[in-house]
């Protein structure tokens, strides 16, 4: 379920690893999940579905646009591309979480203080 | 993209949503079968791993919507068809509803209207009434209106304020009106300068009356109301200018008020200005209402601190004479005690409002207790349905939400409904309020009763969606799913929130009742006190009143009612006539003042307590069926030599000198050169203000007077009323016959207030039997309603309880323990709920205490009557479920399941 997704992540956590998997290149809903899978190594635990509100959110900030097109299996899928808007909401998104992770790592890191 | 095109896409939106959930579902499955999967294990796999696609589809589409609004009409949708599944439960519910919320909305107009709204005045909150008391002068007390002014307090007053903008006095009357048809008497004031800029009402045409009309012995001036400028001359602008017949009198009409203009409480034909002389103004003459605009800012407490500075400055200006002690009024202690005008108004029925009010808010909780109760069974019974939507993935508050959403429905329906009832309801209680309501024609629907019932509507809806929602939606859903399709015998908790609802209603019903039984009490001890007259419905009143342009000399104004009293007797079926300066309870109060006993000492500077004086003629003791405890009436032969006798009531004879019969051939006077007068006789005592009021000390003195005051040698009373005793009263071959016959003496002289004493006694009585009646009315709705809900859940816990009865008798139990049974149950519910109701019985009566008169709010007669009442009817609404229960087939019962 979505709420439990947020509890395992932080929130906007999803939404970034979406726009930074869609900057490589445009993915329909399916392959996007199978690749977040995959590069993960399944240490996260997400269920597919989630994906989709997650989607949604970002068509409606306008950060990413989808197409109706065909998959490389010949399917009828809506691939979705990031927008130039994506891109550096992306960019800033990520900064900002980086710096939250040294100041956490440095939080956590034995013996230093 | 903007909201709009939003909204216009987003079915499209939708769709696409699902198509591509769908694919991603089919691509996820074809994957799988693929790598060797069977389809069926396939697709368990993909959903396991995709989550819950309807919830997850859902969630995606609140992305775009207005996700509250829209799952609010989703909500909205599913609760009409719920509601209209269920058509019985909806109409009960929402009659409930509607009725409790009409009864609640009505009163609430009521208590807007007279209480709550500002009067129509500009900047209304300004306006004061000059209201003082006087503690040190005794018998002042029987005043409603404390010490009204004299016209040299008004010099005073208007000449040295600090704090107010205008200020002057006003008092009511009647005229006659002549010159048409039929002679008329209208209904006057009479104001000084100062109370028309007080209102701030300009006129509808014409102009105010200024202080150029107030010109002692000047040109005669008058204005017009709205009402009778319409009816006299048809609302034509050519009147200003004209001349009306007053008083045998021709004024000019200056100008007309507009409609809808009030004068205070005071309903009005004509205003006409008061000329007081200030040059032969003394202090006493205190006769008069004094109204006034507060100086912005100024405060009511700097008003009144600002008149007591001005008292002493009365008190050295003018005098009552020569040689007469200005400083006697210091003994009487004038305070100023200013109202604001509205209070003025509205007067002392607040208290009866709010009585009602609450009254009516009772039988609103106890309607809402009764539809929690049904709002419970359903929910009861529909919770496999809520376990299989929590099932699905509602969130337990969304379920709340829902079932809230259902009752709000009801609730704002109930409102609705409750609305156009209350506007009907509204409509009757103008048409049978009390006559002396204040602002009955102000009563309406205004924007704040639609708020006070949209409010109303909410809240009870959360009162009796609440409860059910937080007791049923709780997540659990295994353990609804499971026990659903078997009814077992319900657990002692699931009956609790059941139980304790009707021991509530019961409770109130209780408090209802006991306030219409206290109410009931009082209106009989009222009926039990002898008023000091008798069979008030064969007692034709009327008033005469015989100006002295018309008829200049006393005498002969004597003469003229004698005439027509004699021609009233000679009226068939008429047993006895006679004339009176006022009948009991009729308000005019002709006059008060002191009394000196001949045989009695009196300090100086003391003034002694005031008695009301009657002036009275021959015959009317006995017309109006009041004893003369010892003595003998006055003559009429007495009357015209103004021979120096009089009559007074059986408690000033007690107080001056024991004993009734003491009291004959005593002497008293009014004032020191004042020849004495010799007691002839002692009346019964009478309820002048209303038989709850206790009958005051009366000075029965003959209509014409030896004269110490103005010109010609007697003076007499010209406005007298005119009893007849007859069993024809009221018909109106009889009062054509009144009218010849007055009209056969002078063509001239107009009736007034023609009634029977039967409308002045129900009229004095108005205010309690309103109350008896709003009372009555709460009272038996809090009972039925209460009846209803012990029935409702007696009923329901039989029902549940089929199988366990069932097998009860088929263990061989007696019918009649079964019905014994029910029957406790119900009982103890009731008795319970008696017992908490008397206890809060004894803290409500204690607050409408003023109400009551002849019963303590105490009453021990009327708590055990109303309880055994109420026991003996809940019992009663037990024993037909009871009843069932006996006769349940067991072998039935246990098919049943």
């Amino acid at each position: 379920m979505s709420r439990k997704i947020q509890r395992d992540l932080f929130p906007g956590a999803l939404e970034m690893m979406i726009l930074r998997t869609l900057k490589r290149q445009p993915l329909h809903g399916y392959a996007l999940a199978q690749h977040i899978k995959r590069t993960s190594d399944d240490l996260l635990q997400i269920e597919e579905g989630s994906l989709y509100p997650a989607l949604q959110r970002l068509l409606k900030q306008e950060l990413v646009k989808a197409e109706w097109g065909t998959s490389s299996t010949n399917r009828r899928v809506r691939i979705y591309k990031l927008t130039a808007a994506g891109a550096k909401h992306l960019q800033h998104q990520v900064s900002s979480f980086e710096r939250m992770l040294e100041g956490i790592t440095r939080v956590l890191a034995p013996g230093e203080s | 993209m903007n909201w709009l095109t939003q909204l216009l896409s987003r079915r499209q939106l939708y769709r696409d949503l699902s198509e591509e959930i769908q694919a991603h579902l089919d691509e996820k499955i074809e994957e799988l079968v693929a790598d060797g999967m069977s389809r069926e294990e396939a697709r368990h796999t993909a959903m396991r791993e995709f989550g819950n696609p309807a919830l997850l589809e859902e969630n995606s589409r609140d992305v775009w919507a207005w996700p509250s609004i829209e799952n609010l009409l989703l909500d909205v949708r599913y609760g009409v068809r719920t509601l209209r599944r269920n058509p019985v439960f909806t109409v009960v519910a929402l009659l409930t509803i509607s009725i409790g919320i009409a009864a609640n909305v009505a009163v609430f107009t009521v208590v807007n209207s007279i209480l709550l709204r500002p009067l129509h005045y500009p900047q209304a909150e300004q306006l004061v009434a000059l209201h003082q008391v006087a503690p040190g002068a005794e018998g002042l007390a029987d005043f409603e209106n404390g010490l009204l002014l004299s016209p040299s307090m008004y010099f005073t007053y208007a000449e040295h304020n600090r704090t107010f903008q205008s200020l002057g006095v006003w008092g009511a009357g009647t005229a006659n009106a002549t010159g048409i048809a039929e002679p008329e008497q209208v209904r006057s004031v009479a104001i000084t300068d100062g109370v028309l800029q007080t209102f701030s009402i300009p006129p509808a045409i014409g102009r105010w009356l200024l202080q150029a009309d107030q010109v002692p012995d000047g040109p005669q001036r008058v204005m017009l109301s709205y009402g009778y400028w319409q009816r006299r001359f048809g609302g034509s602008p050519a009147v200003v200018g004209k001349n009306i017949m007053l008083d045998s009198q021709a004024r000019e009409i200056v100008g007309v008020m507009p409609k809808g203009f009030q004068f205070v409480d005071a309903d009005f034909d004509v205003i006409v200005p008061l000329a007081f002389d200030r040059g032969k103004a003394i202090l006493a003459g205190f006769g008069f209402h004094g109204i006034a605009r507060l100086k912005p800012g100024a405060t009511i407490s700097e008003a009144n601190a600002d008149i007591a500075r001005m008292i002493p400055i009365w008190m050295d200006s003018f005098s009552n004479g020569p040689g007469s002690n200005p400083r006697v009024y210091e003994t009487w202690k004038i305070t100023p005690m200013l109202r604001p005008l509205k209070q003025e108004v509205v007067g002392n029925v607040g208290e009866l409002l709010w009585v009602v009010m609450g009254t009516i808010g009772v039988v609103m909780l106890i309607a809402c207790a009764n539809v929690t109760n049904l709002l419970l069974a359903r929910v009861e019974g529909r919770q496999q349905e809520l376990a299989v939507r929590a099932a699905l993935g509602a969130g337990w508050a969304r379920i709340v939400r829902a079932l809230l959403v259902e009752s709000l429905m009801l609730g704002l329906m109930g409102g609705i409904v409750g609305i156009g009832l209350a506007y009907a309801g509204v409509r009757f209680l103008a048409a049978t309020g009390p006559s002396n309501l204040p602002r009955l024609n102000e009563i309406s629907l205004d924007a704040r009763t639609l708020a006070f019932a949209l409010l109303l509507s909410i809240l009870s809806s959360l009162f009796f969606g609440l409860i059910p929602a937080l007791k049923y939606a709780r997540p659990r859903p295994n353990s609804a799913l499971q026990s659903a399709g078997r009814t077992i015998s319900a657990s002692r908790e699931r009956h609790r929130a059941r139980n304790l609802l009707v021991v509530g209603q019961v409770a109130m019903a209780l408090v209802l009742l006991l306030s219409a039984g206290l109410m009931i009490r009082t209106f009989q001890a009222m009926r039990t006190v002898d008023p000091g007259f008798s069979d008030p419905q064969h007692l034709q009143l009327l008033r005469i009143s015989i100006p002295d342009s018309l008829v200049a000399q006393p005498q002969l104004v004597t003469r003229i009612q004698q005439t027509i009293l004699e021609k009233f007797a000679g009226m068939p079926g008429v047993k006895s006539a006679g004339f009176v300066s006022e009948m009991p309870m009729e308000g005019f109060d002709s006059g008060w003042d002191e009394i000196f006993a001949e045989d009695k000492v009196y300090a100086d500077n003391t003034i002694a307590p005031l008695r009301l004086y009657k002036y009275i003629s021959p015959g009317l003791l006995q017309t109006a069926g009041t004893r003369l405890i010892a003595g003998r009436e006055m003559t009429w032969s007495e009357i015209y030599g103004s021979q120096p006798v009089v009559m007074i009531s059986e408690s000033l004879a007690a107080e001056l000198w024991g004993t009734p019969s003491a009291a004959i051939g005593k002497r008293l006077r009014e004032f020191p050169k004042m020849p004495w007068y010799e007691v002839i006789g002692v009346v019964q005592e009478v309820r002048e203000k209303g038989v709850q009021e206790t009958a005051p000390a009366i000075v029965y003195w003959p209509p014409l007077m030896a004269n110490l005051f103005g010109p010609g040698p007697v003076q007499a009373w010209r406005t007298m009323t005119f009893a007849i005793r007859s069993e024809r009263t009221g018909t109106e071959s009889f009062l054509n016959e009144v009218n010849q016959a007055v009209w056969s003496v002078n063509s001239n002289l107009p009736l007034a207030s023609v009634r029977t004493m039967q409308d002045v006694y129900d009229k004095s009585m108005a205010r309690t039997s309103f109350t008896l009646v709003m009372l009555g009315i709460a009272a038996s709705m809090a009972l039925a309603l209460g009846v209803i809900g012990i029935y409702g859940v007696m009923s329901y816990t039989v029902s549940q309880r089929r199988s366990e009865i069932g097998i009860r008798l088929a263990l061989g139990a007696q019918r009649g323990h079964v019905l014994q049974m029910v029957l406790e149950q119900g009982t103890k519910l009731a008795l319970v709920g008696v017992a908490i109701g008397i206890g809060v019985g004894l803290g409500f009566t204690r607050l409408m205490s003023h109400l009551l008169f002849g019963v303590t709010a105490h009453d021990p007669l009327t708590f055990a009557a109303v309880s055994c009442l109420l026991i003996v009817v809940a019992v009663l609404a037990c024993y037909i479920p009871a009843r069932r229960a006996m006769r349940f087939d067991p072998a039935a019962a246990i098919r049943y399941e």
